[in-house]
Order: structure tokens, then sequence, then C-alpha cells
């Protein structure tokens, strides 16, 4: 072997520690704080993803101890599939294995570098090798495997192993001896990521045990498993030289147009026929034999040549009721007046299907002179640091919260006020800054869709702010004709001893409005809206009340009698008398949704003498 | 018409407007800058024609009439029993109103004033006292005083009292204070007990014959009244003596045009003849005096009073002009950079020269 190229293998045996070394930041283990947080990171997601490919719902054990001074134990344990004994090494022992090159797939995956790079770690900083143990289904042994990597030849050592019985069905847990720092009560922790990840994923159960032997559940919310993205070929628009070099390579296409039409989305045989044309490559040409040129050829060509997007059905979005039941989950002890979530259809950028959904959880105990808290995720994966570097943060700052009833000074910048943004960015490729994922990069489509969506929860809750005002100036009014007007009365006549005066007549010209009010009490799956009409006008008044619901299938009672059931509401006549009340009512099965507010319309009468209720614009 | 038959008309319009089915409501000035109007007559600035109604179409208004009358029932309860109570003890005393009770001594002592003006009544006839205790008076007249036992006593203002001078009690009617004879020929109102102190030490209101009056800072009622009495009966100048700075403007215009606060009374507190000596913006250049950098506020201040009626005259627009340019402001104090005896030698004697004063 010429010397040249043993030394070139001596520098890749070297590589793998020293490359930890000194990519430790962008590898995510550059404090001791930060390097706990991507071990329960790492070993978390790889949990999540298992169980979602099996299609079970996560169960996943935290727990973490604090061993001896600043050296813990991390295990993260699931109720997963389990691995099969001879591939337990390969998935946890090799740094890079198996990462996917020609098929794209929203997945945690993406991020990170995996799980073998936490092995890595502790071994380097306490010496002790990762147990892992593991099942694959009953009636199987578990098998329990201490290994570490060598460092110089990127492959796993088994140290010991063992058959052990476990109790579980299936299931893998990983034990990790690692130097790091536990915090407490900052957004960098482990109990904000398992909180921030519990609101996204809220099919999965997280149990947190804490050093202190504190035990947190974060219970899941919804039974149904998210749909499995489906993975998909690469399109040309989003494709780099070297990916397309090393597809070449590796392809078993004989031709080179047949690789392009096998190998890529949107792309026909007629088309790859006619970007090979336009490069002046023979259509027939081995697709191995392409030289560097060729191939700078082919993409140049592919980016004057108009193709279809690719397909978007590849997403797997959490969803606007799922989102919003995660927030209101985590929330809880906040209580929050107001929740509102959106999920925008799926767009492209440079050939990459993404998507984005947002949420904003407003009120409640949230600090009211503090900038507002922002949620990032990227595929269901929560982004703790790097804030100030992310797209997400960048659409924020541009959008204008004051015209939604956040403060912000001159119009720009982090809002400040009681609420918290949440969004979520998946896609099959998502463009980090770094490679320690951990910030979005900036591209424009990606901004602009942030920024619609935000807008619409937004408005959203812009429209509920108002309501509220309008109410507190109802209630204000209330106050006025119920107590400080009657007494007003009482004392003038007490003091010139006169007798009390009527004041009806006072009180409605003081009104002179139709109230509404109405509340819902949800209990035992069924929620109960109440909705209670004065009529504070000095004259009769008719008009039509319109109640939304969500689907006349769920309604399990009406009162008094309404004009009609429509599939989305409920219609009332309404007849009152100057000074009289009525309560119209109506009961609906959850099945699991959310009925937390009611859209009250009327019509038939002029808006501005209602209070509690839009104009109704629909259908008559 | 007597006190309380003027506050039961209050009543009893807030009483015919819900019999006969209205909305209750008061009306009276507005008491802002824009609604204040020279008064040829007495040469003072008045309320205008700016009204605004307390109406109960709104909470606040509603609030507001409850509280009159609450308060109209207490001034009437305590002339009919012969009682008197400070604004601070009415405050305490609307604890126990139920809604009606306020929420800051500022909110009842606005509405005593309001009571003044829709019944042309004052404080004093509401048997209110201000918590303010009175200013300080050093000089050569003899004040005879009716004291809390019925007595009249004479006090010559330069040898019956201490250092720190005569205090003006909060009533300073005929009934109660009577100017017997005065020796000094004018009338020097100070702002600050600093300078008021540097004055008597320096024994200045012998040597300029003057009676000294310490403003302490916006006068009280009773200091303006004492020093438009000591005007209009005495034929004394009055001069006043403030700090270099927009709100010690304030204070001059408040005792020579009145205040915004208290236009209703105007001619009975203002002295349209009193003078300012100082400290102006050009004796912050003259004097070449220690100064401060003019704040935000100061600005702000100084701006507001260039659109106030009360400075439209050449000499304040020029003084104001002047100050918003040098942006630098002076303490009556800061004359001590010449010495202590300095504003007593040379500053005040220049100025009072100046005005065409002998000294």
């Amino acid at each position: 072997m010429p010397i040249a190229e043993e030394l070139a293998k001596k520098q890749r045996q070297i590589s793998i520690a020293e490359f930890f070394e000194r990519n430790k930041q962008i590898l995510g283990f550059d404090s001791l704080t930060r390097a706990l947080i991507t071990c329960v990171k790492e070993a978390v997601d790889n949990s999540l993803d298992a169980c979602e490919e099996a299609g079970i719902l996560p169960d996943i054990i935290v727990e973490i101890k604090q061993t001896d001074g600043d050296e813990y134990k991390i295990s993260v344990e699931d109720n997963g599939p389990g691995i099969v004994k001879s591939q337990i090494p390969h998935v946890f022992g090799r740094l890079l294995y198996g990462s996917r090159f020609h098929s794209l797939k929203q997945s945690r995956g993406q991020q990170g570098i995996g799980i073998s790079a936490a092995v890595l770690y502790s071994q380097l900083t306490t010496g002790k090798p990762a147990v892992i143990t593991s099942k694959i289904g009953e009636g199987f042994p578990a098998h329990k495997i201490e290994l570490i990597i060598d460092t110089k030849k990127n492959l796993p050592r088994i140290i010991k192993e063992e058959m052990v019985h476990w109790k579980k069905k299936s299931g893998t847990r990983i034990e990790l001896f690692i130097k790091g720092k536990y915090v407490k009560n900052r957004k960098q922790s482990v109990y904000e990521y398992l909180r921030s990840t519990a609101i996204v994923n809220p099919h999965a159960r997280i149990t947190f045990i804490e050093p202190d032997g504190n035990e947190i559940v974060f219970e899941r919310a919804v039974d149904k498993l998210p749909e499995q993205p489906k993975e998909i070929k690469p399109h040309p628009y989003g494709i780099e030289l070297g990916t397309l070099l090393k597809m070449l390579k590796e392809t078993k296409a004989k031709k080179i147009s047949t690789f392009l039409a096998n190998e890529f989305s949107s792309v026909s045989l007629q088309k790859a026929r006619q970007v090979v044309a336009k490069a002046g490559i023979d259509e027939n040409k081995e697709p191995s034999k392409i030289t560097l040129d060729e191939a700078k050829k082919i993409l140049e060509t592919f980016k004057k040549i108009k193709l279809m997007a690719p397909p978007t059905d590849c997403l797997s979005p959490i969803g606007e009721s799922l989102i919003k039941r995660g927030l209101r989950k985590e929330t809880m002890q906040l209580s929050p007046e107001f929740i509102s979530t959106d999920t925008r259809q799926p767009s492209v950028f440079s050939g990459t299907p993404f998507m984005v959904e947002t949420g904003i959880v407003y009120g409640g105990s949230l600090p009211r002179d503090e900038r507002v808290e922002i949620l990032r995720f990227a595929n269901r994966v929560p982004l703790l640091y790097q804030e100030g570097a992310c797209v997400i943060t960048e659409a924020i700052k541009n959008i204008d919260w004051r015209r939604y009833g956040l403060e912000q000074k001159g119009g720009k910048g982090i809002p400040y006020g009681p609420a918290i943004i949440l969004v979520h960015v998946a896609s099959v490729n998502i463009p980090f800054t770094s490679e320690s994922k951990e910030a979005i990069a900036h591209v424009e489509e990606i901004e602009k869709e942030i920024r619609l969506s935000l807008q619409q929860c937004a408005r959203r809750m812009k429209t509920h702010l108002s309501k509220k005002a309008k109410k507190e100036k109802a209630k204000s009014k209330f106050l006025l004709i119920s107590k400080i007007l009657p007494e007003l009365a009482r004392k003038t006549a007490e003091m010139l001893n006169k007798p009390t005066p009527p004041i009806d007549d006072v009180i409605s010209q003081i009104m002179n409005i139709i109230w509404i009010d109405d509340e819902i009490v949800s209990k035992d799956g069924i929620a109960e809206s109440k909705i209670r009409i004065i009529n504070y006008k000095r004259k009769p008044q008719k008009f039509i009340l319109y109640a939304e619901i969500p689907d006349k299938e769920k309604i399990v009672e009406v009162k008094p009698k309404p004009m009609e059931i429509r599939s989305k509401v409920i219609k009332w006549s309404v007849n009152l008398k100057p000074s009289e009340k009525a309560e119209y009512s109506f009961k609906l099965k959850l099945d699991g949704e959310d009925f937390d507010e009611n859209g009250l319309y009327v019509l038939g009468i002029d808006p501005v003498n209602i209070v509690g209720a839009e104009k109704w614009e629909g259908e008559e | 018409m007597s006190t309380v038959k003027e506050l039961k008309k209050v009543a009893e319009k807030i009483y015919n407007d819900l019999v006969n089915g209205r909305i209750p409501s008061l009306e009276l000035p507005a008491r802002t800058k824009s609604n204040i109007v020279f008064d040829e007559r007495y040469r003072v600035w008045k309320y205008g024609k700016q009204n605004i109604t307390r109406s109960a179409v709104s909470l606040s208004g509603a609030y507001m009439l409850l509280r009159t009358i609450y308060v109209i029932d207490f001034i009437k309860e305590m002339i009919e029993n012969n009682k008197s109570s400070t604004l601070r003890e009415l405050y305490y005393i609307s604890e126990g109103w139920g809604e009606a009770k306020f929420n800051s001594q500022d909110e009842s002592d606005k509405l005593a004033e309001d009571l003044e003006i829709i019944t042309k009544k004052l404080r004093e006839d509401f048997k209110l006292r201000p918590e303010e205790d009175g200013a300080r008076v050093i000089g050569d007249i003899v004040i005879e005083e009716v004291t809390r036992k019925g007595e009249k006593r004479r006090i010559h203002c330069q040898d019956d009292v201490g250092d720190a001078g005569y205090s003006i009690p909060y009533n300073v009617e005929k009934e109660k204070l009577r100017f017997v004879k005065v020796n000094a020929d004018k009338v020097i109102a100070v702002e600050t007990g600093g300078m008021f102190d540097r004055l008597v030490e320096n024994r200045f209101d012998e040597k300029s014959n003057a009676i000294l009056v310490h403003l302490k800072g916006q006068p009280a009622r009773s200091t303006r009244r004492f020093i438009k009495r000591l005007n209009e009966e005495l034929n004394l100048p009055v001069i006043v003596f403030t700090d270099g700075d927009p709100w010690s403007y304030r204070i001059y215009a408040s005792v020579a045009y009145g205040a915004i606060k208290t236009a209703h009374i105007s001619e009975y507190l203002a002295t349209p003849s009193a003078q300012f000596l100082g400290v102006t913006p050009s004796d912050i250049l003259n004097y070449e005096l220690p100064s401060d950098d003019l704040s935000k506020e100061d600005i702000a201040a100084l701006q507001s009073e260039l659109s106030d009626p009360r400075f439209q005259d050449d000499f304040w627009i020029n003084e104001i002009k002047l100050q918003l340019e040098i942006k630098k402001k002076a303490e009556q104090q800061a004359l001590a950079k010449y010495g202590l005896d300095y504003v007593t030698d040379v500053y005040l004697p220049e100025k009072l020269a100046e005005m065409g004063y002998e000294v």
C-alpha cells in the first residue's frame, strides 16, 4: 500500500474522536448543561420515531440521577418495537450510521447528529460504556449490551452482553453516564425540552424523574398516532452538486435519462431527455461516467426548465386541534384565557416541501410586561438554542404586533405581553443554519408562511380581545344600572326627604341595547352552552339568533325549540318586551373535541343595538 | 343664598332629572388651560364658557354624581352641627360611603373645588380646611388675629416672632385677621425656604423695608389671599422672587393671575399687579449663574407656557424663548456663588432698582 494511502487511513482513524472534540459546539455538547439536554434529546427523539414507525403510542420514561459530582446517569426507556440484537451495536455505536441521502422524509432524525454522538460523549467524559437493553416482543428475551465506540475504526465494541428478564412487552432502554449539569427553571433545561416536546407530541406520554426524585408526568392528550410521513425522492430544484454526484455513483440505472426520471420527483422521462439534450449529454450515457462538468450542466439546465412542484402529501402536520390541545394541557396551570392555532397548506422552497403551523396562547397568569415566550419546533423537535439566528424569530420580529393587541416598540422586534407564540416548521429537509441544527435558516418562503400563519392566529386573538373589551364596557354599564344609579336615587331622595324616584326609564336610556351573555360548561364529555338575553331597549325587540355548532350530529338537546337546526348552526326566533329576559341553551357531545367559545350572530336587527353577538353574514 | 340652600339645589337638580326620566347630569366649566379667559374688570384669569357635563350615562360620571350627593350631605351635616373637617378627613370619611367612596384624596379635593364652582361658595363655607400649614411672614407689620379662645391678639411680625416668622392661618378673612399698622412699603414673596431664611438672616426685611412672605413652592390659598389683602388694603406692591425654571414661573402666575385649578376664585386670590423679579433666564446670563440643563419635562413645560394665555406678554415670551435657547435653569440659591451676602447686597438691590424701587 502506498504511504499516502496509509496516512490517509490513519487520518481517518484518528478523526472521529478528534472531530468530535473540535466540533463539540455544533454537535450540541459545548457546555455541561447543554450536553445533558442533548443526550436526553437524542434518546427521546429516537424513541418517539421508533414508536411511531411501529404504530405504538409512545410511553417514554426519562430518568436523571446524579451519581457523583458532575457525573449523571441518564436513562431513557420506551415501549417501542425494540431492536434486534445484531442491530443494537450499529444503531448506538457508529457515528452517522444509516443516514439517508437519496430519499427525503420528514423525520426527527434530521436533527442532531444522532444517539451515537451521545454514546461517544459519555465515554469521552466518564469512560463508561453505554448500556442498552432491548426486547422485541412477547416471548423473546431481552438483551442487555454494554458497548463503547472504537474511535479509531468508528465501529462499536461490545464490552459485555447478557440476556435478562424484562417484564415489558417490548421496548428499548439506554443508560448513559456523562459529565453534565442539571438546571431547572430556565428555557434551556431538560424540563422545558420535555414540556415543549409534549406540546407538539400530544400522542406521547412522557414521565420524567428528576435527580431529586421528583416525578413529572406529561400525560398524553390524544390516543391517536400522527400519520406517518411519506418518503419522497428529491426534487431537482433543491439538489446540491455533491448529492447529485453521489447519486450518480450509486444508482442502478443504466442510462442518465432513466436515472433522472427514476431518482427524482416531478421529472418525467420526456423531461429527463429534454434536460440532457439541452445540457449536451448523450441520453444513453452511463450515470457513473458523467463528469463533474456534465453534472454541473445538468443542474444548470434544470434551473431553466419548468418543473412541477414536488408532491407535498409527504408531510405530516400536527394539526390545529392537536396543537391546541397540547398547548392547553401544558399551560393549564397558567389558565390562559385564549388559545388559537393554525396549520398552513404545504408549500415549497427550492424544490423542498415544507409546512408551517403556529399557535398563540394569551392571558391568564402569563407575565404582562415581559417579552412573549417563543416556542420553536422543527419536525416536532423543540429548538432551544440560537433563538436570535432563527427565521422563526425573524418572522415574529417583522410582524407589527401592536395591531393585534400586544406591545411592541416601534412595531418591530419581539413583542411584549402575556403570550406564548408557538411555531412548528415541518419539512423533508429543514434548512438549518448550521450542523448544530438549533436555528432554521432565513428562507423567504418559510418566513412568509410563518408570517401568514401567525397573522391568522393573531387576528383571532385580536377579535377575542375586542370582544372582551366590549364585554368589559358592557359590564361596567351593568354595574352602573344595577348598583350606582339605584344608590344615587336612594341617597338623593333621602337627603331631600322625598320618596325614592323610579329609575327604569333612565336605565333603558342609559343601556339602550340588547344584552347577550353566554357561558359554556363542559362536564362528562358534554358541553352545555347557555345564552342569556335581556332587552334594555324601550321597545319590544324581534330578531333571529344564530349559534354556531361544530356538527349537527353532536347535538344532545336544544332549549327552547329552535326555528331550525342546520348542520353547523342553530337558529332561534327571539321576541322580547322591554326589560324582558330569556335564556337559550344547547348541549353537545364532545367526542374528544373542544367546544370552548360560542359563535353568536343576529339577523333582523341593527347590530349596534346588540352587545355580545355579531351580525349574521351567512345564508338566512 | 345660604350655603345649605345652594348645595340642596344641586341635589334637587339630580332628583328632578330622575323623576322626569332624564339621565342625571351636572354642568361645570372645563378646568383646562384652554378655558381660561382674562377678566377685564378684575384683571385676573377666570374660567371661560367651555362646559363639561358629568352625566350618569357613563360609569365614571355616575360615580361622580353619587359622590357629589354624599359630599353635599356631609357638608350639610357639618354646617348644621357647627363642625368642620380637613380635606383629608373628608377623604377618610368617604371610606364608609360604600360605592361612593373616593379612590384618592385628589378626587375628593377636586370634588370640593367643583362644588365651589357650582354653588359659587368657598371651601371655607363648606367647613373644609386644607391640610397645608401656613406660610411664614417677617416684616414691619402688626397683625391682629382672633385666637381659638376667641381673644384678639396683636402680633408685630418682627418683634413678636422668632426667626421662623409669623405663620399664616388657613382662614385669613377679616373676621379672623386684621392689619393694624404697617411701616413696610413692599411685599417680597420668596419661593424657597432656603432663600427666605437667607433674607431673614441678612435682615433684608429691615434693610429694604419689605414684608417677606415665604411661598413654600406653589402657594396655598391662604397665602395668596393674604398677599392679595396686603396689596389691596394696604396698597403695598408685591414682588415675586423664585427659581429660574418653568415651574417657578407658574408659581408667579398663580400669585399674579390665578391658578388654572382655582380660576373660579381668581378675583379673590390673585394679585394682578404682582411683579416678577427673578431669577429670569436673562439673569442666568447676566449674573453668570451656576445652572443645570433643562430636562425634557422642563422643555415641555416651557413650550406649554408659550401657549398659556397668562404668559402672553413681551416680557414672558422673550424670557421663555431665551431659556429654550440656552437650555439652562438656575435656582435662587445659585446666587451664593458670589458669597452669602451677594443676594442682599448686590442682586436684589440691583433688580429692585431696575424695577423702580428705592433701596
